[in-house]
């Protein structure tokens, strides 16, 4: 296999819908390519679904933040590798670590649990979708619906005041701004990391029946730990899910036979969600990966300390995997996609991200038989300058 | 059809309770892989994508 390296991970779209067609090259020709990272590493992108899943799956590769060199630049300027995560912010640990904070939290996520939360979910659907009627014709979806539907969600799970979202939820998108300097990234994060510090320790004086308060009671973790697993979910919790709302609604309305099948055949719902997952891939930059030892992975030799970052919208689009995988066809299998990753870092919300696609899609479609765009496509703001793709906002008619 | 699954390996991301919920079931304490069939009996075609889709590689499918 030639070994050209490629300087820059492709981030440019020429349409709203698909990821950046240089990316599709690549899968075609070098499914794993070398790529220069900005600060200088030279390393690797994954850019099919096999390889993509067998990356995510292979314990010989780490997720530990100290090994992981940044595929982009975040305001023009090559990043610095990260200190080693904190304690409880286990996304960015390996192993025991990682499973000793998930095991404490994967009970709380089960289907079972998450199917009880519908009639609640449900709820918080109804009320939204009053509220953005009640603006009238020319409303922005985002702001009165995909954005505090799963807010608050999160909020009432982990027990945070949901009055004082406005905070967060200003720091989130300072935080994944692609745009704003590395140093105002830090900030924002560091502005919620003490937020929810701040709020750890006025659960322990007031315990309430939420997630933060039972992190708490188990006795096993520190002030410290309970707080940056809170943090990892409530960002974690709404961003995600509230872009996927957003741009899944473009995508329907953008796709009149798809929508009209839907609206036809609400038994459609849970497929549907999975292949809205599949087409938009909202995950625009990684994850990556780090090679622990010298291995060999897709026919090329990987040495330890390399960095893989992988494509996940490649990986979803490949057509080896998903034939004709530019369409969106609800109908389609679409399970097994990577939207949520893959291996034991697999995202531990999936299920609830799941019951509030579906809760709020057909609720969406039911309320508003003549949803429309209130604007041309082209002048949808697509998130392309955020970690997390979608719209940030959504003007629509009814 | 022989179905076994591995807890120790399990991710507990929910995916084979979600696939087939007649033969995958989830710890109430931490989410873990139970196994309510290990035939599966009747939801042979599921079983396998449930192994298929497992994160983890905790499911095992033979025969």
């Amino acid at each position: 296999m030639t070994e050209t390296l490629h300087s820059e991970l492709p981030v440019q779209r020429s349409t709203a819908l698909d990821p950046p067609a240089r990316l599709g090259e690549l899968r075609a020709t070098e499914p794993i390519s070398r790529l220069r990272y900005p600060d200088g590493h030279e390393g690797w992108l994954v850019t099919s679904h096999e390889l993509a899943r067998a990356v995510l799956a292979d314990r010989r590769l780490s997720n530990r933040a100290e090994l992981q060199h940044s595929p982009i630049r975040v305001g023009g300027q090559a990043v610095p590798i990260p200190p080693p995560a904190k304690p409880g912010m286990f996304l960015n640990m390996d192993g025991t670590e990682h499973a000793r904070y998930r095991k404490l939290l994967t009970g709380q996520f089960t289907v079972r649990r998450m199917n009880q939360l519908i009639p609640r979910i449900e709820q918080i659907v109804a009320e939204h979708l009053a509220a953005t009627r009640a603006q009238g014709p020319g409303v922005d979806l985002v702001e009165a619906f995909a954005l505090p539907v799963p807010s608050m969600v999160i909020c009432e799970l982990l027990g945070v005041p949901y009055e004082e979202r406005e905070a967060f939820q200003r720091d989130t998108r300072e935080g994944f701004s692609l745009d704003n300097d590395f140093a105002e990234v830090m900030a924002a994060f560091d502005r919620i990391e003490q937020y929810v510090a701040d709020l750890v320790a006025r659960k322990r004086e007031t315990p309430g029946d939420d997630m933060l308060t039972g992190l708490i009671e188990t006795g096993e973790l520190t002030d410290e730990e309970v707080a940056n697993m809170g943090l990892l979910l409530l960002i974690a919790g709404h961003e995600t899910t509230a872009n996927m709302i957003g741009i899944g609604t473009l995508a329907l309305l953008e796709n009149p036979d798809q929508l009209a099948a839907l609206r036809a055949d609400p038994s459609l719902i849970d497929n549907a969600v999975e292949e809205l997952l599949r087409y938009l891939s909202i995950i625009q930059i990684g994850p990556v990966r780090v090679a622990l030892e010298d291995l060999e992975l897709g026919g090329v030799r990987i040495r330890a300390g390399d960095n893989i970052t992988l494509s996940i919208s490649a990986a979803n689009r490949d057509p080896e995997r998903f034939p004709d995988p530019d369409r969106l066809d609800l109908r389609r299998p679409a399970a097994g996609h990577v939207a949520f990753g893959h291996g034991v870092h697999q995202c531990l919300g999936q299920q609830l991200a799941r019951i509030e696609m579906r809760v709020a899609y057909h609720a969406l479609l039911r309320e508003f038989p003549d949803l429309r765009l209130a604007v041309p496509v082209s002048e949808v703001p697509m998130r392309v300058d955020m970690g997390i793709y979608g719209v940030h906002s959504l003007p629509v008619d009814f | 059809m022989r179905v076994e699954v591995d807890p120790d390996r399990c991710a507990a991301s929910g995916m084979c309770a979600l696939t087939e919920p007649a033969v995958f079931d989830q710890d109430e304490v931490d989410g873990t892989v139970v196994l309510l069939d290990p035939a599966a009996v009747g939801h042979e075609r599921e079983a396998r994508e449930a192994a298929h889709l497992c994160p983890a590689g905790a499911i095992t499918v033979t025969g």
